[in-house]
Order: C-alpha cells, then structure tokens, then sequence
C-alpha cells in the first residue's frame, strides 16, 4: 500500500496483489507442497513433468485457497491476536468480500484443474480437504474445543495423499501412513507455538488447549502425541515399505523430536520469555517434518 | 486526478498485467497438459 493512501481509504481501493498472495499464508503453503511433492516423488509410478507439475501446482492453489477463506472467516479474530493483526483483512487493506471471491474462485478453480490434469479421486481429495480446513476445523472447531487443532490437523495431512493418488490414481498404505504421521505430528507442533502465545488465544477467546487446560496438561499431551507420531514416523520401515536410510533416518529425527517433547514436558515456565523448550520444539518440528519426507524421498530414489 | 484515483488506477495496471501473465501462462500449461495426455494414450 502507498504511504500516500490513509488506511481508511484502503478498503475501497482494489486489494493490491501482495495482499491476495498473503491471502494464501505462503508459508504454510511451503509444507503443505513439499510434502505433496514427496507423496508424489515415492509413488511407484511417475506422471509426465507437466502433470507432476499441474498436481503440486494445484495442491498448491487449493491450500492457497483454504488459507484465504480462513482468513476471510476469522478476520474478527486475527484482529485480537497481534500475531495476526496485519493480515490485509484486519489491517483494513481489503474488503472481505474480495477475500471470499478470491478463496472460492482459487479452489474451485484447483479441483477441476487437480480432476483434468491428473485424475478426479485426486481432485475429490483436494476438494475434501479444501473443506475439511475450512468447514469441520475453521468455521465449527476452533472457536468451540480444544480439540479443534486434533482433529482440524487431517485437512494438513492430506498433500501426501493427494500427491500419491494424483500419481497412482489409487490409495495404498504408504500415503495412508504419511496421512497418520502429519495428523499426529500436528498436536505438538501446534500445541508448543500455543504455549508461548496463549495470551494471544486467551484474549481472542480461541479454547486452545494451553488456555482450557492449563500449562502442565499442554506439556504432557504434546509429549503423550509426540510417542505414537514417532511410531508412525518409523513405520514405513519395518512394514517394508521404505528401506534402511529412510528407517535410521526416521529413527534418530524422531528420538529428537521426543527428548525435546520431553524437555518441554519437564519445563515449568509459565511466561513465554522463559519457553525455549517449547520454542526449540516449535522449530525443531517444522525442520522434523521437511527432513523426514525428504529421507522417504533420498531413500526411495536410491533404493530403486 | 486526485491521488486516491490515481492509487486506484496503477493498482488496477498492476492487477492486469499480472491476470495477463497468469492467464498466457495457463494457456501454455493447458497445451502442455494436452500435449502429455495425448501421449499418455498413445
């Protein structure tokens, strides 16, 4: 936005595109591609580049697209939370009908793209997980249960299946497994950022777990989830399904993810300042999840 | 002109300079697209 223009005058101006694209969250869209473009790379059957392509591409859109309705949804509350304030909607630089066309238009537009390109189960799975984010975990969980970012994570474990599928045209237990990795993986990583910014949930009045049940239960419940996401993380392995580099690679990231698990467990701080466990957690996951795709992927293309 | 029009009217260039890369480019994936299909079924 130009200096020259005042912010009331923003709104009525059409949304510049910097603002669409934060619209998206890029950011978490860097996730949600990287592993659809591993849950399509280990698939034992490669589509041509460009079809290859058009699926990341539209995995991309679609998560672009629930990001932008999730935005549209809860502007009322990023306004709350000073880590969301300067969204475009908050911070008054777009109409939130622009938001809504914009959000719409971006994921009917990567279904049917997803459904031409590569296949329509693919598509059917983008579709679904399109509205798994924006219906079951936006629109009814998140303001109502702490357990909205429990059940909400599936919508983020979908890219590795879609990838799969969009590959294959068929579900298998690999991708099935991925699907469970991500879903378990989200609890901890979600729950360490919210220890350290619970004043921010408090105030906007969003239940995540650190504000309905207390410090110590976050900590045991981040450290009880990171166990069974560690045995999923292993999995792959001893079923037969991915090889030996994958197996120790899987085993010493997952070993960190739980001492650090273990750390923030035994932590007794109670303002954010103090929280480096949790922090070192928060970040340590985010690398945990890239790295851990990354070896499925090195240990398929070497194995085969 | 006042300034608030002209803000309005260079965001609407950048807008459509954009829309028309975006759009060349899906033209291009679309051949492509086609071109990989049609290769796929012979």
């Amino acid at each position: 936005m130009s200096s020259s223009v005042l912010p009331s005058e923003a709104a009525s101006l059409p949304a510049d595109w910097r603002d669409l694209l934060a619209l998206t969250k890029p950011r978490v869209m860097s996730l949600v591609v990287f592993t659809g473009l591993c849950g399509l790379l280990v698939a034992p059957v490669m589509p041509p580049l460009v079809l290859g392509f058009t699926a990341i591409l539209c995995i991309a859109l679609g998560a672009g697209a629930a990001g932008a309705l999730n935005q549209w949804y809860e502007a009322d509350l990023d306004a709350q939370m000073k880590r969301t304030a300067n969204r475009p909607l908050p911070a008054g630089r777009m109409d939130r009908q622009t938001a809504l066309h914009f959000g719409v238009g971006l994921g009917v537009f990567s279904v049917l793209l997803m459904g031409l390109a590569a296949n329509w189960l693919a598509a059917i799975l983008l579709a679904a997980s399109i509205l798994f984010y924006v219906l079951v975990y936006t629109v009814w969980l998140k303001r109502r249960t702490a357990q909205n970012i429990v059940i909400g994570g599936a919508a983020g474990a979908f890219p590795p299946l879609i990838g799969w599928v969009a590959a294959t045209g068929q579900l298998a237990p690999l991708p099935l497994i991925l699907f469970a990795m991500i879903f378990l993986w989200t609890p901890p990583h979600f729950w360490s950022l919210s220890l350290f910014v619970r004043s921010d949930y408090a105030a906007a009045k969003v239940p995540m777990l650190p504000v309905t049940a207390g410090l110590d239960a976050t900590r045991r419940q981040i450290f009880l989830y990171s166990l069974p996401m560690a045995a999923a993380a292993l999995a792959p392995w001893p079923l037969g399904l991915a090889g030996v580099l994958y197996g120790v690679a899987a085993a010493a990231l997952s070993a960190g993810f739980v001492i650090m698990a273990g750390l923030v467990l035994v932590n007794r701080a109670t303002e954010a300042a103090n929280m480096r466990p949790e922090k070192r957690l928060f970040g340590y996951s985010v690398l945990y999840l890239f790295a851990l795709f990354a070896a499925l992927v090195v240990d398929r293309w070497i194995g085969a | 002109m006042t300034e608030h029009e002209q803000e309005v009217v260079r965001r609407q260039r950048e807008r459509a300079r954009l829309m028309a890369w975006l759009l060349g480019g899906f033209v291009v994936l679309l051949f492509l697209i086609t071109v990989a299909k049609i290769g796929l079924q012979s």
